[in-house]
């Protein structure tokens, strides 16, 4: 059992790897990377003309199961995961129930095995029920198999809960991811604050609303000199909070996706519901700094967000319609057409946003592409033109404002563990 | 009673807002409407421009006059007019907004009124329905039709718009009464002044091409056209405004205001009044106020536009 890629163009920063290789793996690990490998009857993959990255790693999608299966569960976003050209994905614990306890995370993992096709990490949650009152068993989780805690989609609104969770999950090496939203201000809110907001008229969510918890966070983490992690951030101000507090030796790091760097509020023209998402998309002013904040190493890493919603949850008024974007099937284009083809950053510090950074601030970073590690990876075309077709997606959630848009780069086939966990149709 | 001489023009299958028409489309609505004046005033209220049509009011919330006045525009021209209700209707039972409206498609509705607390409400219906729908107010969006009876309104006492001073005064932050307005009356030519306490004033609304009075003085002096806009008492209790004692001082429209405006200015509002809290009795009732013909062109307007929309929004000479 093996298989040889052949003459791909190969770029993996951490391993010094950019110019055409060859790839060798042998049973679930790479064996070899040179220029030139004879083939020895194994399969063969050929690679020309294409590239080839270490797989990308999600550090937060939400892949519903269990308890929202209609929306989305495990076996099918693993393969919507696959086919963005992800070989790992951490999951958030807001399913139903609540993975806030080692018996959720246990059968969240039974199920990956059972039924996923890329790696799956549960995240559990910072507090009982993601409720924001009493802190989560932590150790149990971490034991369980938990990588990290949040209590994503929604805000930890106490601070004095919030310092208690990051010093807690510091004893356990468990990185808190916080999701940033001051519920006073955003309660009501169906999109950005601001022009479009008032044209519209529809009730907008200030920047301040996730700035204020983020420069709540890091204060909260430099009193307690415990690190914080700053979930989906989307505005110019969350991005020059976070700045001057690394700058200070603040141990706070942050995320942000692919629609805050590649959208805007105008999206929301039309009641579009695809365009709805909390935090909201931003206005352009914000879409450049949160690309400057990427750039300048401000931003540690992009994370997908992957929120996979049913039809009949979207297809209703705007106010009622549910935040998500279906996110893993167009993460890797929308980077490398608005980041990458821009000339904001290069591709090999996109494979490193995309893939080293993110699994190392999980702790499971293995590698990349060198021999003795997973063979872990995805091979793209970087030179096609893609019109994105949410009903074409392996998500169940269709729901995309990138539906309908060109972007550039396709993945076309993706391995987990030597193995094919997504191959495109000729 | 409708003007012979207008050319056929196109307005699409619904009306959602005054943002999809242009001046040229807003006026022609206005021209029909001055036709249908003259009906609503007849001894005899009957046209046979409607029949055989059905005209449905769908309200998701509260309404006298806009309701009212679409069902008489319907009977005046011999439309069949019914309506629906929340509390009645199987809307209470959770169905959702597309499938009551396939519903009332089956049942050969020529026109969907609606009313909605939500914005974009009357979009979400329009696009799964055959049926024209007539957006009668959605949340904060728009307010379309009372937009144009208050443009007729100005039309019928002014003859025009060009450089005409208009005043709009009240809480325009949660008004799609007041958007509707901006939106009409900058394109048809007028200068619309906007006067609301900040915590009423929404965020980038100068980019509507309205201009942001520094108070409720400057926005009434010299003014053409004077709107008050209603203060809800909700509004209160989010703490947008300390109370009505304070917003009547500070805010509110009296005699006192009023005289700041142009000698002949029109004195309007979309009704139903607070006394005493955005405009003062007085005035209300004073020979400026023309708010009670805006009730009786509000039925002018609605007949012109359930005329326009039963065709496909078309009208004109095709005999």
């Amino acid at each position: 059992m093996g298989m040889l890629i052949k003459s791909g163009h190969v770029v993996d920063p951490a391993n010094g790897l950019d110019g055409i290789y060859d790839i060798l793996i042998e049973g679930v690990v790479i064996k070899e990377v040179a220029p030139s490998i004879d083939s020895i009857g194994m399969e063969e993959v050929d690679a020309g003309g294409l590239h080839v990255f270490p797989g990308f790693f999600d550090a937060h999608c939400h892949l519903r199961e269990p308890g929202y299966e209609y929306k989305e569960d495990i076996e099918s976003g693993t393969k919507a995961a696959a086919a963005g050209g992800f070989t790992s994905v951490a999951c958030m614990p807001n399913t139903n129930p609540v993975a806030d306890n080692d018996s959720v995370i246990r059968l969240i993992l039974d199920r990956a095995s059972e039924k996923g096709c890329v790696k799956v990490y549960p995240i559990g949650s910072i507090t009982k029920g993601s409720e924001g009152t009493r802190l989560a068993e932590m150790g149990f989780m971490k034991q369980a198999g938990a990588v990290a805690v949040s209590d994503d989609g929604k805000p930890v609104e106490s601070a004095d809960i919030m310092k208690k969770a990051l010093e807690y999950a510091s004893g356990f090496g468990l990185p808190v991811i916080s999701h940033c939203e001051e519920m006073s201000l955003s309660e009501g809110g169906a999109m950005n604050d601001g022009f479009v907001s008032t044209s519209l008229g529809l009730k907008g969510i200030p920047a301040a609303a996730e700035e204020i918890q983020v420069a709540r966070d890091v204060l909260l983490s430099e009193c307690t000199g415990v690190p914080v992690h700053i979930a989906h951030i989307s505005t110019g101000g969350s991005a020059g909070i976070i700045r001057a507090a690394k700058a200070r030796g603040v141990r706070v790091t942050c995320e942000t996706c692919p629609h805050y760097f590649s959208l805007t509020e105008d999206e929301c023209e039309g009641f579009n519901p695809y365009a709805k998402v909390n935090p909201p998309l931003r206005n352009e002013k914000d879409r450049l700094a949160v690309i400057e904040a990427l750039r300048d190493g401000t931003v540690d890493f992009i994370a997908t967000d992957h929120a996979p919603h049913h039809e009949d949850e979207k297809n209703v008024e705007f106010q009622f319609a549910a935040n998500g974007i279906s996110g893993f099937e167009t993460a890797f284009s929308a980077a490398y057409t608005n980041l990458v083809m821009t000339g904001a950053i290069s591709l090999g510090r996109l494979v490193d946003l995309m893939s080293r950074l993110p699994a190392r601030f999980l702790n499971r970073y293995t590698g990349g592409l060198r021999p003795g590690a997973p063979a872990d990876l995805t091979i793209a075309d970087l030179s096609a033109a893609i019109t994105v077709d949410s009903s074409k997606f392996l998500s169940k959630g269709r729901n995309t404002p990138f539906n309908g848009k060109q972007l550039h780069g396709r993945i076309l086939m993706t391995i987990v563990n030597g193995g094919t966990a997504y191959r495109r149709d000729k | 009673m409708i003007p012979r001489e207008l050319k056929q023009m196109h307005f699409g299958k619904d009306l959602l807002g005054i943002k999809q028409l242009d001046a040229e489309q807003i006026q022609y609505i206005l021209e029909i409407a001055s036709g249908m004046k003259v009906l609503v005033q007849a001894p005899n209220k009957k046209s046979p421009h409607l029949q055989g049509k059905s005209i449905i009011t769908l309200f998701y919330e509260n309404s006298t006059r806009t309701r009212m006045s679409f069902e008489l525009a319907a009977k005046y021209m011999g439309g069949t007019a019914a309506n629906i209700s929340v509390s009645t209707s199987s809307v209470a039972k959770g169905e959702t907004l597309i499938d009551t409206g396939r519903t009332l498609d089956m049942m050969g509705t020529d026109i969907i009124i609606i009313r909605h607390s939500c914005s974009g409400a009357p979009k979400l219906l329009a696009d799964n329905v055959k049926a024209a729908v007539i957006n009668a107010g959605d949340g904060m969006n728009e307010h379309p039709t009372q937009a144009l009876l208050d443009a007729y309104t100005i039309y019928e006492k002014k003859g025009g718009f060009e450089g005409l001073k208009v005043a709009i005064a009240g809480d325009i932050r949660h008004s799609r009464v007041a958007r509707s307005n901006i939106y009409a009356l900058t394109k048809l030519g007028a200068k619309v002044y906007l006067a609301a306490p900040p915590t009423l004033m929404p965020p980038g609304i100068e980019r509507t091409g309205a201009i942001v009075a520094r108070g409720v003085d400057e926005a009434v002096e010299g003014a053409d056209v004077v709107m008050g806009l209603r203060i809800q008492s909700e509004r209160q209790q989010g703490a947008m405004i300390p109370g009505i004692r304070e917003y009547a001082r500070f805010h509110g429209i009296g005699e006192e205001r009023l005289a700041l405006a142009k000698k002949d200015v029109l004195l309007m509002h979309p009704g139903p009044v607070n006394r005493g809290t955005e405009l003062t009795s007085a005035i209300v009732d004073g020979d400026r106020s023309v708010i009670n013909e805006q009730v009786m062109n509000g039925v002018a307007v609605r007949m012109a536009l359930l005329y326009v929309f039963t065709r496909g929004g078309r009208y004109g000479n095709v005999d």
